[in-house]
């Protein structure tokens, strides 16, 4: 628990749990009879239901987005609380934010590490393959269950900002805003090799168990933590591991006549991040969602073009890169503006200095956060008028 | 009101799609929206000018123009526009082929180098001019490719760009009456529509 809670956080959240029994056909063409969805939510629906947003968790994320878990020990609030509550950019005196954990997540939805109520056992490896589509689907069904029929806009970072822009596509008449951060329409060869690499290092695990290890009561821990210390190195630019870390030590000395070890800064805080995230995370959920991204190509089934995808759409678009993010770099947004105004839709891009690499778009950027709280002051106006 | 704004807007035909290069605080762009119904986009590379566009509702993207216009359609717009910038620009002729290549039309519009009050101020005082609309030193001035209104038609000439029409304007009394007789002595701005031919 934190000491004090700031003015401008949404304060102790407790998570909600939506049983969906409307089966859910998947694209790879079997069903889920019926599933669970847990979210959160900050702020209150209003009499219309016309002031809910969306927001699309990204690989690691999950449904507690902003504020604090009673009981919770750190003062470590949700994972975009920058973003998030009173005053900030999604203003929770304006909007009803909802944030669902997907399915084939590990936070409480439905996914692996849950029981396949036809077999008794954990799902394991033989949970479904996903798409971002499914994704966006079960999101649809639980904005019936919640009564909201048009989200006034679908926001998401990274691999959330895929599902905001799947959304727009899917259901046109069920968003007004789309806002699309940090992310792409597909991933480029260099992106699928470092899942590659990530996946290498979970399955190589001796505890991976062919992806049973719950099932053997064990955990593929070292594969995962490895897997997640590669991606990190991706998700955070050059500048900012030189200013954070730059070649100092955390153990040993640079001088002659000792053989102990060195440990660098930046070594240690890559395990450091690698263990913790091994502890919390589902292995099979990992081997899930990237392979979900190697596949994912926004305009696929529109003739693999991005400006006869965008056609589809009836939302406005923001969206925003960051100069040193080197896994979605402002190239791969900037295919997305160009087919977005050729498609004649509206849009808002923005371009943000930050040294902090793919990460930018979980933190406080000043700019940034001017410029999206601006667009969302917009987004609430029209809810108003 | 800007003095430019209604003299671009008769050129521009109703719900024509604009892209406006160096849009400013979407200024034009709103009044097109709102006099001619166009819909379109700002192309803008200052921070504070771009939270001004979302702030007025008017589409901006962020991007510095320094050369081609990557990522638009050959002409997927049917008018572009770029008001008082041409003379910011690092390369304002490939700036032009690239605004009639995205655009049908293209209208541009900048200051007179040629008007006689500069003429003055640099043969008198043997400065470069720095005036209430311009008022910067040399060594300072983001302007760094000032033209006459007879440089620019020279450029058109050259590069076989047909002038659909142009508008002179001067706000000060004796140019005001002059600038269609001589435009290049006393226009104090021009507005060029240009197309491909």
């Amino acid at each position: 628990m934190p000491v004090e809670i700031a003015a401008d956080s949404v304060g102790i959240i407790e998570p909600k749990k939506q049983r969906i029994s409307e089966p859910l056909t998947l694209s790879c063409g079997r069903t889920l009879a019926d599933y669970d969805l847990v979210y959160e939510t900050y702020g209150e629906l209003n009499k219309n239901n016309s002031n809910a947003v969306l927001i699309c968790h990204a690989l690691s994320g999950n449904h507690h987005a902003a504020g604090y878990h009673a009981g919770d020990e750190q003062d470590k609030p949700g994972w975009w609380d920058a973003c998030i509550g009173p005053g900030k950019p999604i203003d929770t005196n304006h909007f009803f934010v909802v944030v669902p954990n997907n399915i084939g997540g590990c936070h409480g939805s439905t996914g692996p590490s849950s029981i396949n109520p036809q077999t008794g056992k954990h799902w394991g490896p033989d949970f479904p393959p996903l798409r971002f589509r499914d994704w966006v689907d079960s999101q649809r069904q639980l904005a019936d269950a919640l009564g909201i029929d048009v989200w006034a806009a679908v926001i998401g970072g990274s691999l959330g900002g895929m599902q905001a822009l799947r959304w727009s596509l899917e259901y046109p008449d069920r968003l007004r805003h789309c806002v699309a951060l940090a992310t792409a329409m597909s991933l480029t060869p260099q992106n699928i090799a470092f899942n590659e690499l990530a996946r290498r290092a979970i399955t190589s695990d001796p505890d991976y168990c062919n992806g049973h290890y719950l099932a053997e009561g064990k955990q593929p821990d070292r594969g995962l933590a490895l897997a997640r210390m590669i991606a990190h190195v991706t998700y955070i630019s050059q500048d900012d591991m030189e200013e954070r870390f730059g070649r100092d030590l955390k153990a040993g000395t640079f001088e002659r006549g000792i053989e102990e070890q060195l440990e660098f800064e930046v070594g240690s805080y890559l395990n450091y991040k690698g263990d913790q995230f091994s502890e919390k995370f589902d292995a099979n959920t990992y081997l899930l969602i990237t392979r979900m991204l190697d596949v994912f190509d926004l305009s696929r089934e529109y003739n693999s073009d991005p400006v006869e995808a965008f056609s589809h759409a009836k939302c406005d678009f923001f969206v925003a890169s960051f100069t040193t993010d080197w896994r979605f770099p402002p190239e791969r947004s900037q295919e997305i503006t160009s087919a977005i105004i050729a498609a004649g839709k509206n849009l808002s891009y923005l371009e943000i200095e930050s040294n902090k690499g793919h990460d930018s778009f979980l933190l406080p950027v000043p700019r940034y956060m001017d410029a999206f709280g601006e667009y969302m002051t917009r987004v609430a106006t029209e809810i108003n008028r | 009101m800007r003095a430019d704004l209604q003299a671009i807007s008769d050129l521009v035909p109703k719900n024509a799609r604009v892209l406006d290069l160096a849009c400013g605080d979407g200024e034009l762009l709103k009044f097109l929206m709102d006099d001619r119904g166009v819909t379109g986009y700002g192309l803008e590379n200052d921070a504070a000018q771009i939270q001004a566009c979302i702030t007025n509702g008017v589409n901006v993207v962020e991007k510095t123009l320094d050369r081609k216009l990557d990522g638009f359609l050959d002409q997927s717009f049917d008018l572009v526009v770029m008001t008082q910038a041409l003379q910011v620009m690092k390369h304002p002729d490939i700036i032009l082929e690239e605004m009639l290549r995205v655009g049908k039309n293209c209208i541009v519009t900048f200051p007179n180098f040629g008007h006689l009050r500069t003429r003055m101020y640099l043969s008198i005082a043997g400065k470069m001019p720095v005036t209430k609309r311009l008022p910067y030193q040399w060594y300072d001035t983001p302007n760094i490719h000032f033209c006459t209104v007879r440089d620019f038609e020279v450029l058109c000439d050259d590069k076989g760009y047909k002038i659909q029409e142009k508008v002179m304007l001067a706000e000060q009394p004796i140019s005001h009456q002059l600038k269609n007789i001589v435009p290049n002595l006393f226009a104090e701005n021009a507005i060029y529509h240009l197309t491909r031919d």
